[in-house]
């Protein structure tokens, strides 16, 4: 009797947060697609806000798709040797370097902004292009792509595994592509979704670092919520929704995956 | 191919001498185990063979006659039996087999007759397809085996390659392997610290200790002439006689034997087969422990010398524990060894 009234007390408060967290959500969703947000639902549902922020703001919805794949795209290209080379040569150096390149996730991504506008915010044409807000992203994102394949790597006898194919007349280069990359594929796999993931809706950095020409995905929503309708900017919520859940839950699963091979 | 080492040493950044330089010959066709403890630098010597390990300045090793020392491992056409398979867990059974051939850029055709024909000969047709996370330990251990031979290697180099089996399997494993091994006509060296895995395998056997080759000789020559109370104490578990040599006679505490020679400066080495029961024996001490062991009984006696000594005992009046016996041994089966200085 006792036991039954504890779970049920746990059911309850586990539904109350979701309903929390959920009821504005839905709310906001909703408000999206009805025809005057003031007079309720029974005004009648409609997709015509959505075109509005198609109309709106494509731009910064391709930016940020196209953000999210140069990222990474630098990432893989820096995270994965670098993994590889800290799987390879453990010792104090190694987890020494694994810690400083994971210092921009302790670091505020504000502050990080602020570091790199004191930095670069000078150079003109840096400053004004994509790749300003880029070298941002890359900057918070690659931890999580150099962890995610060093857990992996770390996991498996490397070094033997080399050394076999070492001794069946592999090359080094042949050794990377044949063994290390498809062995530390879930790991890529993992990492590379998050990457995008947390490229597509990071917001404090971006903030700080875009231009009134180069809006982002998040920057756009923030920016709709202070000039455009209501209904406009949860249509826009509506969108980023769309584009953010299935990438949430691809990463969930490929990081339980991944985490499961490293066990 | 004939294999010629010379004085081939290493010593590793931390200051190990894992091994003193060493000479090591092996015929082509031949079957050598090295043989020694943990730690003695059987492992050592066998990666420098391979290449994954660079000998310090001086050595020299040579593949017939050509000088491999600077050749990575990748060029030194050798194959490889790691003690944990090494197997790659991205690739079928099958994948694995071929990617010697593959890196030998053979036709696909050739590859896939090759990997056929070891499959064949290792009898793993049936687990062909298989992931390598789908086998059994047995069962890796011969594509592990079937992988290394498939490139039709100049050396085939195995390190431990039955530790990771279980005690019973690796009984079997073992013939299986000796079989194998003469099978394939290639020459071999063999890594273990188990005697009876090196007498059953090799052609010759190379005892090591301490970083160095100590003797090498076939598996009766270094049961029979041992060069050193390592030797005869590490193969076939020879018993230290431990008493007071007089010329050849020899006062133990249990009574007196005869040297087959003058021991001056020696030690005795006896084998429990050579030591038996016997009424009218010159020895004499107590049963302690009797053990029965199928076709025979092994007995272990004290009061011969201050430790207990074993006996093999095949009659049918079993000693009884306590028993006060009397025992002889030849005096042609006592090993005398030089002592260590
Ligand atoms: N990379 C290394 N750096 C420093 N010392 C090493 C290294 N590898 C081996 N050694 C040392 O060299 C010695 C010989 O090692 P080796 O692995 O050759 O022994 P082994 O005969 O194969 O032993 P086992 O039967 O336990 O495998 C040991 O004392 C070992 O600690
Ligand atoms: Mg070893």
């Amino acid at each position: 009797m006792f036991r039954s009234k504890t779970k049920l007390l746990q059911l309850t408060v586990t539904l109350t947060a979701c309903a929390f967290l959920l009821i504005p959500t839905l709310m906001s969703v909703l408000a999206g697609v009805t025809v005057n947000y003031f007079k309720g639902v029974s005004s009648g549902l409609t997709f015509k806000w959505v075109l509005n922020v198609w109309e709106l703001y494509a731009d910064s919805i391709f930016l940020s798709l196209w953000l999210a794949i140069a990222c990474l795209i630098v990432t893989l290209i820096i995270g994965l040797p670098a993994a590889y080379g800290l799987a390879r040569h453990p010792g104090w150096l190694s987890r020494l370097l694994e810690e400083f390149i994971s210092l921009p996730l302790a670091v505020p991504g504000l502050a990080l902004a602020l570091a790199l506008l004191q930095l670069y915010g000078t150079l003109s044409g840096f400053r004004t292009s994509w790749t300003f807000i880029l070298v941002g992203h890359v900057l918070y994102t690659l931890p999580f792509m150099v962890r995610s394949i060093l857990a992996v790597l770390a996991a498996m006898d490397l070094k033997t595994l080399e050394e076999g194919a070492a001794s069946l007349g592999a090359s080094p280069w042949q050794r990377f592509r044949d063994i290390v990359v498809p062995n530390a594929m879930p790991g890529i796999l993992a990492g590379a979704l998050t990457v995008v993931t947390l490229s597509i809706g990071e917001f404090n950095l971006t903030w700080m670092l875009h231009t009134p020409y180069l809006k982002t995905l998040p920057v756009g929503l923030a920016d709709s919520y202070a000039s455009m309708r209501l209904e406009i900017a949860s249509a826009y919520t509506l969108v980023f929704f769309v584009l953010i859940v299935p990438l949430l839950m691809a990463m969930q699963w490929a990081s339980a995956r991944a985490q499961r091979i490293a066990q | 191919m004939t294999l010629n080492l010379t004085t081939t040493a290493k010593t590793f950044g931390d200051g190990t001498k894992a091994l003193l330089p060493t000479n090591l010959k092996v015929n082509t066709g031949e079957i050598v185990s090295l043989l020694g403890p943990s730690g003695c630098g059987k492992t050592t010597l066998l990666r420098i063979i391979a290449g994954l390990e660079t000998p310090d300045p001086g050595g020299k090793i040579w593949f017939d006659s050509d000088d491999v020392t600077d050749l990575p491992v990748e060029r030194r056409q050798v194959g490889m039996v790691f003690q944990s398979y090494a197997l790659f867990p991205n690739m079928s059974v099958r994948a694995n087999i071929g990617y010697g051939l593959k890196m030998k850029k053979l036709p696909k055709a050739d590859i896939e007759a090759r990997v056929s024909e070891v499959l064949e000969m290792c009898q793993l047709n049936d687990y062909a397809q298989r992931a390598i996370t789908a086998l059994s330990g047995g069962q890796r251990q011969r594509v592990a085996l079937a992988r290394a031979i498939a490139p039709r290697p100049r050396l085939l180099l195995l390190d431990e390659p039955l530790s990771a089996l279980d005690a019973a399997l690796r009984e079997t494993l073992r013939d299986e392997l000796a079989i194998l091994l003469r099978k394939f006509n290639i020459t071999a060296i063999f890594v273990t610290h188990d005697q009876n895995e090196a007498m059953a395998i090799a052609d010759r056997v190379a005892v090591m200790s301490h970083g160095e080759i100590v003797q090498s000789g076939t598996p009766e020559e270094l049961y029979r002439k041992p060069n050193s109370t390592f030797v005869a104490s590490f193969v076939g578990s020879a018993m230290h006689l431990a008493g007071e040599i007089n010329g050849s006679k020899l006062k133990l505490k249990g009574g007196e034997v005869s040297l087959p020679a003058d021991g001056t400066g020696c030690e005795a080495f006896v084998r429990a087969e050579n030591i038996q029961i016997n009424k009218n024996g010159s020895l004499s001490g107590y049963v302690d422990t009797v053990t029965f062991l199928g076709t025979h009984y092994r007995v272990g006696i004290s009061g011969v010398i201050s430790e207990p000594i074993t006996s093999i005992f095949s009659g049918n009046k079993v000693p009884k524990l306590g028993e006060k016996i009397r025992l002889t041994i030849e005096t042609q089966s006592i090993l005398l060894l030089p002592s260590k200085a």
